[in-house]
């Protein structure tokens, strides 16, 4: 009905101004949010090009500068670059403002592409948590009775597992498969694999959530009426159920991004997260805590990283914060004292 | 109630079987094993000579005997460390991750709850914009960042705590800080949302109109009720810091018992892997009963509905 869904998105787009008009943190989050990404789009070309160039001459641990490391007229000639055999120089200042890291790659080149790379990962996971989270919590909440008592056992059975075991085993379990998959380009499967990983075991409490919601929704007045005129639990969950879940999904999802951002940062501080030569803010970040473990000093190293995976992660939070609130009908609810 | 926890006991129980079953699948299902660990490769009559010393030809042989020793709380030899078996391990690792995950928790009932009491009453003013502000920071900063940070700065800069290791009690609190922080955020965000709940119902109002001050509304009457959902987040919460977290482990140089789930898990060593679920899920479901009991002495309601 194109009415129904004209609603739920008006609501929806309602519940959102007001959350930015009520929220300027979340609003200001969000377009930090906008600039980080445009600034990492835009700039994907050449840091596609230049963020696994090791600048060796010169570069290694380089501390920022705004004059390019290696001087221009240094390379004009042909055969230089020849003999360096592939490492090239970069001919701008730009590669050298955050300075470079262990292998004299700039690490500001190696930031932009790493945002995309972070983000990419908590899409997905949110994305994973969505579709299995909401198919599992509805389900077990609509049918009842003995499905959703094996449903809610299985997740605490999940739960019950360690996480970061989990995600090591199911990398482990799916590095054959999808290598094969993929090629023998194990740069890609290996994205996908962490994609996987961490979204499979993100969606565990938003399937929670979401049967907790549904619970609460098939006692209103409207989902029994729809019950009474014969409608079956499929009709009732997409036509009746689904377009009131899409705030708290919503919610949950934004929450879910930064959570998948972090886990991965974490996985990669172990070794298992992301593989060199590919970076990730959680990447940049551990490699930045272990170059000042070993020789503070090199504070570049730890700073940016760390910098820029706090600000997406506070924005991500800010943001998810300010939807929950937007939608959580409690949160406007008169205070006392 | 009696009744009510006895079933709660057999589904941990059942549970606790289901996890280990689970893993077993699993640990077995992936290629590759512990033997074959080192450069070399072991030659393949050793290997098998290996496999059948541990019951490891014949995975459902393995699966019963690894249970049975598990049941007689004798996990079997650790295939990746020499010399060691998985009990000896657990009990040198595990009284580590105890003690700063008690701690880390404790810290963070003490820091959180007033904090999130404290933004519930002060709602929209400054305070609670700060106490928000903290929240999703403590929720956004990696551990070892934060623990790097602290330790930059109370070890390295004012040198009033050890650089990392393990040994004396001036090695607790830095360990248990961090692993605290993200504990504090959520503890401070339920605790918030549990007082924000309470605040606006009858009881305190009638609490409030009979005269009884207002500090000891909120802190007695309220923060009782409030304090129920912080209390269902403390079981799996307390669980998961007592088996001790590899990131803080190892910035801080830990001899803790997260190491070894990540360790076993890169290895490959079923035992290993198998004894560390076991006592995740152990305790976890014995931390859940505990609190259980817990809700249904603070609420004597729920006691009267099972």
């Amino acid at each position: 009905m194109p009415e129904l869904s004209g609603n739920c998105e008006q609501t929806f787009r309602w519940a959102l101004r007001r959350a930015l008009r009520r929220h300027p943190l979340a609003f200001c989050s969000g377009l930090v949010l906008v600039v980080l990404l445009i600034l990492s789009v835009s700039t994907l070309p050449l840091s596609v090009e230049w963020y696994n160039v090791q600048e060796l001459q010169a570069a290694v641990r380089h501390a920022p500068s705004i004059e390019p490391v290696i001087p221009l007229s240094q390379y004009t000639s042909a055969s230089e670059t020849e003999v360096t055999d592939g490492i090239v120089a970069s001919a701008h200042g730009v590669s050298s403002w955050l300075g470079h890291d262990d292998l004299g790659r700039s690490l500001l080149y190696r930031l932009l592409p790493a945002f995309l790379v972070s983000l990419a990962v908590g899409l997905a996971a949110a994305m994973m948590a969505v579709v299995i989270g909401t198919a599992v919590g509805s389900v077990a909440a609509l049918f009842g009775g003995r499905v959703d008592m094996v449903l809610m056992r299985i997740v605490d059975i999940l739960y019950g597992l360690p996480y970061i075991l989990m995600v090591i085993l199911l990398k482990i379990a799916l590095t054959g498969p999808l290598t094969a998959l993929f090629g023998g380009r194990s740069k890609y499967a290996d994205v996908v694999i962490l994609f996987v990983a961490i979204g499979g075991v993100s969606w565990l409490t938003m399937a929670r959530v979401i049967r907790g919601q549904v619970l609460s929704l098939r006692q209103q007045p409207f989902v029994e009426a729809a019950r009474a005129s014969g409608a079956g639990p499929w009709y009732i969950l997409r036509r009746h159920l689904l377009p009131n879940l899409i705030g708290p999904i919503a919610v949950y999802a934004t929450l879910v991004v930064p959570q998948a951002i972090l886990q991965e940062s974490f996985l990669s501080f172990l070794g298992v997260g992301i593989q060199q030569p590919v970076p990730s803010l959680g990447r940049l970040a551990a490699d930045g805590v272990e170059a000042v473990n070993t020789f503070v000093g090199f504070w570049w190293l730890l700073a940016f990283p760390c910098g820029l995976l706090i600000v997406t992660l506070l924005a991500l939070n800010f943001m998810g914060d300010g939807l929950r609130n937007a939608f959580d009908p409690k949160s406007s609810a008169a205070t006392l004292v | 109630m009696i009744a009510h926890i006895v079933r709660r006991l057999l589904l941990g129980i059942l549970t606790i079987a289901c996890v280990y079953t689970l893993t077993f699948v699993m640990v077995i299902s992936i290629p590759g094993n512990p033997f074959q660990q080192s450069e070399r490769n072991m030659p393949p009559e050793a290997e098998q000579a290996l496999r059948v010393r541990y019951s490891m030809d014949n995975n459902w042989l393995y699966f019963w005997e690894f249970i049975d020793g598990a049941v007689h709380l004798d996990f079997g030899p650790a295939f990746t460390y020499n010399d060691w078996t998985c009990n000896q391990i657990i009990a040198d690792s595990l009284p580590v991750s105890v003690l700063i995950g008690l701690m880390a928790i404790v810290l963070a009932v003490l820091v959180g709850v007033p904090l999130g009491v404290i933004s519930a009453v002060r709602r929209g003013g400054w305070v609670d914009m700060t106490v928000s502000a903290l929240v999703l920071a403590g929720i956004s900063v990696p551990t070892f960042v934060a623990g790097t940070f602290l330790l930059i700065v109370f070890a390295v800069y004012l040198k009033i705590a050890p650089v990392g290791g393990w040994g004396t009690l001036a090695h607790l609190p830095l360990p248990a800080i961090t692993l605290s922080l993200p504990f504090i955020a959520y503890i401070a965000r339920l605790t918030r949302m549990g007082m924000l709940d309470v605040l606006s119902s009858d009881f305190i109002r009638t609490a409030l109109a009979k005269g009884v001050s207002p500090r000891n509304v909120v802190w007695n009457h309220a923060l009782k009720v409030a304090f129920l959902p912080v209390l269902s987040f403390l079981g799996p919460a307390t669980a998961q810091a007592m088996t001790g977290s590899f990131v803080v482990e190892k910035v801080f140089g830990v001899p803790g018992i997260g190491q070894h789930f990540v360790n076993a898990a890169l290895n490959l060593d079923a035992g290993l892997i198998m004894s560390t679920v076991l006592v995740f899920a152990t305790l976890l479901v014995f931390m859940n009963l505990l609190i259980d009991v817990l809700y249904m002495w603070i609420d004597p309601r729920i006691a009267e509905a099972v």
